[in-house]
């Protein structure tokens, strides 16, 4: 018997085409006869439009269309839909007003697409752009979500500019708390307005055949399916069937591609128009405008103590910036994911979460790696640090005072937590990162000129949302069940569908390893196939940190019959009860006997069935499965950061940066690990170099890497990482997700450190070193 | 206006007529379809688009065609064995899991050959310097700066 597959760091299947140059992104499909189109976007962030002059372009050489909001108007193109339905505190649905997906009368953001140009060549579609005229009454703008409600409005649909206001949890109950406590923390702050920046940029190629009356669009998407229904069945009213959408190599996601851009339909269109394929490809600068960006609350919250320490109640009030349009899944972030977080780690009674929504003149927010769960975590965490440091408590004995440690748990924000150990991970942190040794570390740093901080943060994350009729009841607009199928070919090698897309997680090799390992086989002989409707049959595909509880299950389920048929097929070959069949990792066994049939032998039958049994059993070894999960999973963690702040400049550094994670079972530790330093980098990212900022006509002043600061190699440290292990309860596997627990737990654990730094009660984010030297000298 | 470009592209020599105003990716992705190479920004930030150039690292975004007029092109399809075997840095890169979504990996990988030739064993701090150009969203750097200090050193013919 070979060594399990399950727990071993195998090199990845997708590394070689990825490391030779054969990886196929979008912008790499080169379809025969292609044409190109460019965007006209609006240089305003909110303008009437007067007229559209389009005769120049037109003109203009090797042009072959220039479409506007009007074109597809009449030809009843409709707008883009919003996937989560929020109702509001007062039982109304929330103000959904038209995305249309070439502007209609108004423009209501930078980068909001006008008109689109489609030439021969990408330098004509481009030339073409810069004639057409576009002749705007510019309007007042509104950028700040704390001021948009006195704002002139944006939309008809929603005059004081807020999309819902919704609130979970007993407010009386939570106030007659707060009356009591011995203690109140409370912090205002913002979370800052962040840009995903996936370093491929997102790119459409559509044709059409008159031949098949269907379209194919290869689009850079979490989610071709998805992509494929919202804009069949929502937008272009296309049969289902005769659209294929296919989402090849994707140059990382973060969230923000999963939505369904007005670019993917305004080429599918098209590509109709003119019976040709039609080629997108965004600049950076259009990402920057155009692709949806996260976070971006105001926030005041409240910790209400007893003077033990133990919390007694939390009172969060959060104005969330929409941006300009409902984005598809933007009004379940603030609010489904968000509020129903807040109990963290912690014991916590009672809470109440109000979240007003509004619009602005802002490009659309909607998920980014973490979504709502980092903007709870950093009202948590910040909150319980600073009440320690205000009660003069340690920061980790506060935390264990009000730890979780019976499970199942409800918490008060509508979440049942199935299992965790919270302790394991703090203690393990707390060793890792030597703690203790952390007050001669600081001495040492003050003799060079240097403040040295220390900050916790102990997170909490769910995963792949679900029960999808749970989820329903809540507004959401589709399902959240993965499918998956598992095709045996008759030499016994295997081929896999799954609804899960990779685009840098590694499913070609993790889901190999989990059917591998249970089928007995070697990794070569098992191939993962995603992200084509045409050949996987549906698929939900991947953010929220699913890919393996949901789409990894519904995989293990069509193995579960797979070899349930298996054990039929050898209950005939080796004459015995099928009752007495035991299997194990490749082998059908006659109980107690030696006698056995290797998968191979079995698939062979399956599919050359001389000797089969064809009165009762179908010939062939292919099933798949839909699972729907039962409950979220629940990864948590604790980290722990040490930073040291230059006095004379106020330039931080991370000198330690120490994360114990807890993602249940593990399948390949390596990728595990890799998605953790790119959460972390990315959270790490939020606190100290990424600073969405618009000026106050809406124009977007960091719109390029040279003004927006992902972060380089320089700014962030070797990781030291480490986990533990307390397995999921509700699926076979035991698995969680660990996609987003990186960006979840770092600004946290990272403004804590600075504060405790700097000795000050808080800092806004992202603290650059002028932020940083600001509050020194302010505070001094 | 039309302008006749030469030069050698991983040891083949190729020429085309292109506009003057056409970028050295664009010949390299659109008329030679060496779509290793990519395009991650326009301007000169992210460095996916990275080749070597006479054994130099540039960013092929940066210069147009006609600049590398006789120029030795080695683009991420030229770097492996003719019979497939990956090269060291590659190999490291593997190794070390430096690499996740694969967009950012060409141009790291290209970064690194040169690198590599002036620091046969890298420091982090050094390996973190030589990276203010290539931006990878995904690895947190982490197993980069593990692959290149790697690879470096196995190119150098050491453990």
């Amino acid at each position: 018997m070979t060594a399990s597959l399950i727990g071993a760091r195998i090199e990845r299947k997708e590394d070689y085409r990825f490391l030779t140059g054969a990886g196929m992104y979008t912008d790499d499909v080169a379809l025969p006869g292609q044409a190109y189109a460019a965007f006209v976007r609006s240089p305003h962030a909110h303008a009437r439009i007067k007229k559209i002059a389009l005769d120049q372009a037109k003109k203009s050489p090797a042009v072959l269309a220039v479409y506007t909001g009007a074109d597809l108007a009449a030809a009843k193109v409709g707008g883009l839909p919003c996937g989560w339905l929020i109702t509001d505190v007062n039982g109304q649905p929330m103000k959904e007003p038209p995305y249309p997906p070439l502007a209609q009368g108004k423009v209501r953001h930078v980068g909001e697409r006008v008109a689109v140009v489609i030439a021969e060549s990408l330098d004509q579609a481009r030339d073409a752009a810069e004639l057409v005229e576009v002749d705007y009454e510019v309007l007042p703008a509104v950028v700040d979500p704390a001021k948009a409600k006195g704002a002139p409005a944006i939309h008809e649909a929603a005059p004081d500019n807020a999309c819902y206001v919704w609130a979970l949890g007993d407010k009386a109950a939570v106030d007659s708390a707060f009356a009591k406590a011995a203690h109140v923390t409370k912090l205002d702050f913002v979370n800052n307005r962040l840009i995903p920046n996936a370093i491929e940029p997102r790119a459409a190629n559509a044709t059409y055949s008159r031949a098949e009356a269907g379209y194919t669009l290869y689009v850079a998407s979490q989610n071709p399916h998805v992509e494929r229904l919202l804009m069949t069945a929502f937008v272009l009213g296309l049969p289902e069937n005769k659209v294929r959408v296919v989402a090849p190599d994707v140059g990382g996601g973060f969230g923000s591609k999963i939505y369904l851009y007005p670019e993917d339909v305004v080429v599918t269109w098209a590509a109709k128009q003119l019976n040709r394929a039609v080629k997108w490809t965004a600049e950076r600068t259009e990402s920057f405008v155009s692709d949806a960006h996260g976070r971006d609350h105001v926030t005041t919250a409240e910790l209400a103590l007893d003077r033990d320490g133990k919390f007694l109640a939390m009172r969060v009030r959060t104005t969330a910036n929409l941006g300009a349009y409902l984005s598809t899944f933007a009004s379940c972030i603030p609010t489904i994911l968000y509020a129903t977080l807040l109990a963290g780690q912690y014991t916590t009674p009672l809470i109440y979460c109000e979240v007003t929504a509004v619009f602005t003149n802002t490009t659309p927010v909607d998920a980014y790696r973490g979504a709502g769960r980092p903007e709870a975590t950093y009202v948590v965490e910040r909150l319980v640090e600073t009440a320690a440091r205000e009660m003069k408590l340690d920061p980790a004995g506060i935390r264990r005072k009000n730890f979780i440690r019976q499970f199942p748990y409800q918490t008060p924000v509508a979440l049942c937590y199935d299992t965790g150990n919270y302790e394991a991970t703090l203690d393990a942190v707390m060793k890792m990162a030597d703690v203790s040794g952390f007050k001669q570390r600081k001495e040492e740093s003050l003799r060079k000129g240097k403040l040295r901080g220390l900050g916790y943060a102990c997170y909490i994350e769910a995963c792949g949302i679900a029960p999808s009729n749970v989820a329903g009841s809540l507004g959401a607009r589709a399902g959240l069940f993965e499918a998956g199928e598992i095709r045996v070919h008759p030499t016994g090698t295997v081929t896999v569908f799954t609804g899960s897309h990779s685009h840098g997680q590694g499913h070609e090799t993790t889901f190999a390893q989990v059917v591998a390992d249970r089928l007995g086989l070697p990794m070569e002989s098992v191939d993962i196939v995603h992200g084509d409707t045409s050949k996987v049959l549906f698929g939900m595909g991947t953010y929220g940190s699913r890919s393996i509880a949901v789409g990894g299950t519904a995989i293990v389920k069509a193995l579960d019959k797979i070899i349930a048929k298996g054990r039929k097929i050898a209950a005939h070959l080796l004459e015995a009860a099928e009752a007495d069949i035991e299997y194990d990792r490749g082998v059908f066994k006659v109980a107690g006997t030696d006698k056995h049939k290797t998968f191979g032998e079995v698939a062979f039958a399956a599919y050359v069935p001389h000797n089969y049994p064809l009165d009762k059993l179908e010939p062939g070894l292919n099933e798949n499965a839909f699972y729907d999960p039962a409950n979220f999973t629940f990864p948590a963690g604790s980290y722990v950061c040490e930073v040291e702040v230059d006095r004379d400049t106020g330039a931080t550094q991370i000198v330690a940066f120490t994360a114990v994670d807890d993602f249940g079972k593990i399948i390949n530790p390596m990728i595990v690990e890799g998605q953790v330093h790119g959460g972390l980098a990315q959270g790490i990212g939020q606190a100290l170099t990424e600073g969405c900022r618009y000026d106050s006509t809406g124009q977007l002043v960091t719109g390029s890497f040279s003004d927006y600061a992902i972060p380089r190699a320089a700014d962030v440290p070797l990781f030291k990482l480490d986990t533990r292990e307390t397995p999921c309860t509700h699926n076979p596997l035991g698995v969680k997700g660990c996609g987003e627990a990186g960006a979840i737990g770092a600004p946290a654990a990272v403004m804590n450190a600075i504060t405790d730094a700097l000795g000050v009660k808080d800092i806004p984010m992202p603290a650059t070193a002028q932020t940083v030297w600001r509050s020194m000298h302010k505070a001094a | 206006m039309s302008v006749k470009v030469s030069m050698k592209v991983n040891g083949k020599p190729v020429s085309a007529d292109l506009e003057a105003r056409t970028l050295l990716v664009t010949l390299i992705r659109e008329q030679l379809r060496l779509t290793g190479t990519h395009v991650g920004c326009d301007t000169a930030q992210c460095g996916a688009c990275t080749v070597l150039m006479n054994g130099k690292a540039i960013k092929s975004c940066s210069i147009v065609a006609m600049q590398a007029e006789g120029a030795d092109i080695l683009t991420i399809e030229g770097v492996a064995k003719p019979d497939g075997t990956l090269h060291p840095m590659q190999a490291a890169f593997k190794e070390n899991h430096g690499l996740q979504c694969g967009f950012c990996t060409p141009g790291m990988v290209m970064n690194a050959l040169d690198f590599a030739k002036s620091h046969p064993d890298p420091t982090e701090e050094e390996v973190r310097d030589s990276l203010e150009g290539n931006l990878c969203r995904c690895t947190g750097y982490h197993n980069i700066v593990k692959s290149i200090m790697a690879g470096a050193r196995a190119m150098a013919g050491k453990p």
